[in-house]
């Protein structure tokens, strides 16, 4: 069954005597390697440049607010459910009097961690949660830490800031899939981010 | 020898002998970057500018290393390797021509460690000896990858240095004498042995490669078959001085390919450039300066060939053994004799001839 035409046939015929000379096999790949030399190098300077990873590429957990500055977390618990490193752990509160402008539901998350060592960034606490409260980032990703009071994340670092809102091209799988479809096409050429999903 | 005298030559060495080490040095650090290019990566580039701190660090790295000699190693032998290896490469750089002569208060002192009218032996006689360092350190370390290291680096060494010598025996018959500075000075003014002998110093540059140690020769520390090779229980700056000793090889049969085959300090319009340098400078700043050129001129030949060694590396894959040993004693000896048929037939027939058509 023959699936490429790329195969070649194998032979065992000796070297003619030029050949065996290797001289001007030598000289061939020395050109090559000298091409590389000159060439440009492909090399990005990491902590200084970074690439784009793409509309969702998956870094660090952010917990979304809408926009009036409310948490939108339940405490339903799906994420943790879903998680499937075992890495999301939350205690959840009942919303009192007064607290209307803090939290969108009348059940919030008091507690809300995630360790950062379990967590394998597959996206499905992303996925699970009804509510479109976690999400994680495209543009950060977890920074390398040295302490192990440094590893579980609670919502300190976890809910997100008003002031430097959480931006992006597409929030679901597949509004950035219909989103390259019309960059492909040509269509669209630039997206607008924004803050709320 | 009179006191100025051995003051100057004292300086001659300590000069050559710290631009060899540096050098040395720095072929670590154009090894990594020529690497990385070939490879499409700018190579080391945080240490320093451009990475020319990378020596260093690495170095210090080496020093601060812990000093590790094995329970069932021979100790002294197991010291006595690196640094015969280091000693052994250090030395073959004593004969070679770095330049003319240089003059300071009437005295004519040449830029060359030692002259000797028996250069070419001297350094056959230490390239020889440079085996020792690593065959006593790999059979010290009591262990079978290092002793199979070494082996092949003893076999192949010696093979090579077969025709080795018997490319070189061409040379000799052209030149008439075994002196360095002699056979540099044959070359002046463009007359430069490799248009005289391609074969031979084809059959010179690959022994070259086996003699150093460098792919497509590199079997002794073949990682894939021998671990590390010879120095493979070898750790911190006895290491260091293994890898060193390898770059100080390098340099100085890059320096002697220069001096036999490529003119040595001679450049073409050198006898314009004297004459203008001693009519500006007067005779001795002149020639002086006209020295310092031809030596700068022999460093810029020698450091072609160490990007050449490098180039090589990064293109060839290693041979196997078999492969070694069948173009060491099946192609490159018979190929060096037939060298010597063919140079001795034109000294015989072809030089009347020619004289008698340039008279």
């Amino acid at each position: 069954m023959q699936l490429t035409n790329r195969s070649k046939q194998v032979s065992n015929k000796t070297m003619t005597f030029s050949e065996s000379l290797f001289l001007p096999a030598i000289a061939k790949g020395l050109a090559i390697t000298l091409k590389h030399f000159f060439s440009k190098k492909v090399t990005i300077q990491y902590p200084e440049v970074k690439r784009y990873l793409g509309p969702v590429f998956r870094g660090r957990h952010i917990l979304k607010r809408d926009e009036q500055g409310r948490e939108r977390c339940t405490a339903c618990g799906l994420c943790a459910v879903a998680c499937p490193a075992e890495a999301i752990s939350m205690i959840a509160e009942e919303r009192t009097k007064g607290e209307e402008n803090l939290y969108r539901e009348e059940k919030y998350a008091a507690v809300y961690e995630i360790n950062m060592l379990r967590c394998i960034f597959c996206g499905l606490c992303e996925e699970a949660c009804p509510k479109q409260a976690v999400y994680l980032r495209h543009d950060e990703f977890v920074p390398v830490f040295t302490e192990r009071d440094q590893v579980i994340w609670g919502k300190d670092q976890l809910v997100e800031d008003m002031n430097d809102r959480y931006k992006r091209e597409a929030w679901t799988k597949e509004e950035a899939r219909q989103l390259d479809q019309l960059k492909a096409s040509g269509k669209v050429t630039t997206a607008e981010t924004r803050a709320i999903p | 020898m009179e006191l100025t005298e051995l003051i100057i030559k004292s300086v001659v060495i300590l000069v050559i002998f710290g631009l060899t080490l540096v050098i040395a040095m720095y072929s670590t650090w154009a090894e990594r970057k020529v690497a990385a290019f070939i490879q499409d990566r700018p190579g080391p580039n945080r240490a320093g500018w451009g990475g020319l701190l990378q020596p260093l660090s690495d170095a210090g790295k080496m020093f601060f290393k812990e000093d590790f000699i094995p329970a069932q190693a021979n100790k002294w032998l197991f010291i006595a390797g690196p640094g015969i290896a280091m000693v052994t490469a250090l030395m073959t750089s004593a004969v070679i021509p770095f330049g003319n002569t240089f003059i300071y208060d009437g005295k004519e002192v040449a830029m060359q460690g030692v002259e000797t009218n028996i250069g070419v032996l001297y350094v056959f006689g230490i390239v020889a000896l440079g085996v020792y360092g690593i065959m006593i350190g790999g059979w010290a370390s009591n262990n079978k990858f290092s002793l199979l290291g070494a082996i092949r680096a003893a076999s192949q060494n010696i093979s090579y240095e077969v025709a080795m010598g018997l490319s070189i025996i061409a040379i000799l018959m052209l030149s008439g004498s075994l002196s360095l500075r002699e056979i540099v000075n044959q070359q002046h003014g463009g007359n430069w042995n490799v248009f005289y002998q391609p074969l031979g110093f084809i059959i010179f540059l690959v022994c070259a490669f086996a003699e150093c140690n460098r792919t497509p020769f590199d079997l002794p520390e073949c990682e894939t078959e021998l671990v590390g090779g010879y120095h493979t229980e070898y750790g911190s700056m006895k290491l260091g001085f293994y890898l060193f000793a390898e770059y100080i090889n390098i340099f100085v049969s890059s320096a002697f390919m220069s001096t036999l085959y490529f003119g040595g300090y001679n450049y073409p319009g050198m006898d314009w450039v004297f004459t203008q340098l001693t009519g500006a400078f007067g005779a001795t700043t002149g020639h002086n300066v006209a020295s310092l050129i031809g030596m700068s001129v022999l460093f810029i030949k020698a450091l072609a060939f160490i990007f050449f060694f490098m180039w090589v590396r990064w293109t060839l894959p290693r041979f196997r053994y078999d492969q070694l040993m069948d173009l060491g004693w099946k192609k490159l000896i018979p190929l060096a004799l037939v060298n010597i048929l063919i140079t001795g037939a034109g000294i015989l027939l072809l030089e009347p001839w020619l004289t008698a058509l340039l008279d």
